[in-house]
């Protein structure tokens, strides 16, 4: 992949994959198939951008940002990051490079522990990676606190005492603790409320320009992704359909599936929704099941293209996979059509 | 991230440190008359035991020393709950049986847990086959009736007051392995734990720190009623034989030999059975307020 001269690369994830075996059998487990969470991604993220991962649930988002992290070991692929293959790293190297990338969860009620203060939360990775401890922590727990614009006197507080949005203020403190490089932000702000949401938006968006952080944003709210992220990747049943810059992917989507997925987003404005309504891009089914995708493309079995596709280029999409290819400069997409 | 924040001017907060928090629970605790009430219970019954030479005038009939002139007296002012069949004096038995059962129903809990926790922890932390490892053996541990596996030990081990609170101890620790481990499952899916994990911090500090507090209401709840039932069972061992060996008193010997006399002279057995009553309710009690007090968000609730 070209970088096109831009900004050095940070994360290059290629031919990632992570299967969950599914076993049968009490005493002997036989391994009768594997769910296909992450199938074959590759991609990769320049230093200081906002790369958006969107998808339907189940798609493999969040799994593709555990991989990376290393929290899931990939069944094959590698992920390079910082020049380092993660991948192949076990305990103290791997917990070593754990410094360098974070991860701020979904839900801000399950992501603290609620038996321990703020100001052991956020002070653990500084502990676990030796940064600082007593005084000097408690003293940089609350400086990170009022980073992320929380009271620093809450210090001795526990996790029930706060609104989900201030929680989730104390995930992105505790993930900011360690100066990482890098943060998975798996779907930071879907379980927030609409006000706050765009709270904890401008906060990433501004310790992004102060830290110089990278962010995969993982995201199922199209509008969100489009705010935040500077390229956007298209997450289908396990796979990258589509990745671009954000510009692009909204003006000119290739794929059918983003068509069909950007087709989906309200407007607001009741007179373009009308006029919208003629052309919109209905999706037919189900998605499949990861345990058992379709033999060709994915997303062959509720393609509207399919036809098209077999008309004009001769390919069979049931039955040939087509490849993740950059058709245009920073541009991939995974379409028979487009090859 | 160095920029320095200026803290003067804000105001204070209240809870600054973890000393507060220890007098918080205890604030929250003394709240709760039901806590106070059980806890001067059970502090009564241990000093009671402790200090039972010198709170009784007959301390060689708590030891064991018959007085059969004075068999079968009711309750009176000089035996104020009565001899049993041997003229010993009730009250002093029930001071020095405490010695021997509240031992035992303490350090058999305490050994249970001392092995279930560490072992219920690893097995539903690490799954696999060190649970699955782990969780047969606590199989063949419940597979047996617990008392004829703590009477089969106690009598493999000898028969001694030591040897019984082993055998006891032995047939309960699979319980709290399990309670632990079920536990454990539920956790370690949880983020808080993944979040744990993607720090680098070490599994065992996720353990110590992260599963073990969450695990701990269950455990105290299980492990404050256990008290009771592990010194109803140390009475059964010592009934058949093996463990406290009379002349030495135990609340559950005392049951076991008074329950002849019920109809008639129900109050030394009687006694017995309301020490062990009122000591298991306590800890009940105890267990019950100690875990309110102990997490954080119900304690708020009640303070």
């Amino acid at each position: 992949m070209t970088t096109n001269g831009q900004q050095e690369i940070l994360l290059n994830v290629s031919g990632l994959k992570m299967y969950f075996p599914i076993t049968q059998g009490i005493i002997f487990q036989r391994h009768v198939g594997d769910i296909k969470a992450v199938d074959g991604l590759n991609f990769f993220i320049r230093k200081g951008e906002t790369l958006g991962l969107v998808g339907e649930s189940g798609c493999g988002k969040s799994t593709t940002g555990r991989a990376i992290l290393q929290l899931y070991r990939p069944t094959a692929g590698t992920v390079e990051f910082k020049g380092v293959e993660l991948t192949s790293l076990k305990g103290e190297s791997l917990r070593r490079m754990r410094r360098h990338m974070q991860m701020i969860f979904q839900d801000p009620y399950a992501s603290l522990n609620p038996r321990m203060t703020v100001g052991s939360i956020v002070g653990e990775p500084l502990e676990v990676h030796n940064i600082a401890t007593g005084k000097e922590k408690r003293e940089r727990v609350r400086e990170l606190l009022h980073i992320v614009g929380l009271n620093p006197y809450f210090i001795n507080r526990y996790p029930h005492e706060f609104s989900g949005g201030q929680r989730q203020r104390i995930g992105v403190a505790r993930a900011l603790a360690v100066q990482p490089d890098f943060i998975v932000c798996d779907e930071p702000i879907s379980a927030l409320d609409v006000s706050i949401q765009a709270q904890v938006i401008n906060l990433l968006e501004d310790l992004q320009e102060r830290f110089g952080l990278t962010y995969l944003f993982i995201a199922h709210d199209l509008a969100v992704v489009r705010h935040i992220s500077d390229r956007i990747a298209v997450m289908y049943l396990g796979k990258i359909v589509e990745l671009t810059d954000r510009k692009t992917l909204y003006e000119q989507p290739l794929h059918p599936y983003t068509q069909a997925l950007l087709s989906a987003v309200p407007i607001p404005d009741p007179r373009k929704e009308l006029e919208r309504e003629k052309h919109r891009v209905i999706l037919e089914g189900d998605v499949p099941s990861p345990a058992h995708p379709p033999k060709g493309c994915n997303f062959c079995t509720r393609c509207p293209a399919k036809e098209r596709a077999l008309k004009e280029t001769g390919i069979n999409c049931d039955e040939v996979e087509p490849e993740f290819k950059e058709i245009a400069p920073d541009h991939w997409v995974a379409c028979h059509l487009y090859n | 991230m160095t920029a320095s924040v200026d803290l003067t001017g804000l105001p204070a907060d209240i809870r600054t440190s973890r000393y507060k928090e220890v007098g918080l629970m205890l604030q929250a605790f003394r709240r709760d008359p039901l806590a106070v009430v059980s806890l001067v219970v059970i502090l009564l019954f241990v000093l009671g035991a402790v200090f039972a030479p010198w709170l009784t005038p007959y301390p060689d009939q708590g030891l064991g020393n018959p007085n059969i002139i004075e068999k079968f007296q009711p309750p009176g002012p000089t035996h104020p709950l009565g001899t049993d069949y041997l003229g010993r004096d009730v009250l002093a038995r029930i001071l020095y049986g405490g010695r021997s059962s509240l031992s035992i129903g303490f350090l058999v809990v305490i050994i249970a847990v001392a092995i279930g926790i560490p072992l219920g922890a690893v097995a539903g932390y690490y799954g696999g086959r060190i649970d699955n490892l782990i969780m047969r053996i606590t199989d063949v541990f419940l597979a047996f009736p617990p008392l004829l596996l703590a009477i089969a030990i106690a009598a493999a081990l000898g028969s001694s007051f030591i040897n019984a609170m082993i055998a006891i101890a032995f047939t309960w620790w699979p319980w709290y392995a399990r309670l632990v481990r079920a536990q454990t499952l539920s956790l370690r899916e949880l983020h808080f734990v993944e979040a744990a994990r993607s720090m680098g911090v070490s599994d065992f500090t996720i353990i110590v720190q992260h599963i073990l507090p969450n695990v701990m209401t269950p455990v105290l709840v299980q492990a404050t009623m256990d008290i009771g039932s592990a010194i109803l069972t140390g009475a059964a061992i010592s009934f058949v034989g093996l463990g406290v060996h009379p002349p030495t008193a135990d609340w559950g010997k005392m049951i076991s030999t008074g329950r002849i006399y019920f109809i008639e002279r129900p109050w030394f057995a009687g006694s017995a059975g309301a020490a062990i009553f009122l000591v298991t309710l306590s800890f009940n009690l105890l267990g019950d307020a100690i875990r309110d007090v102990a997490d954080p968000r119900t304690r708020r609730a009640v303070s």
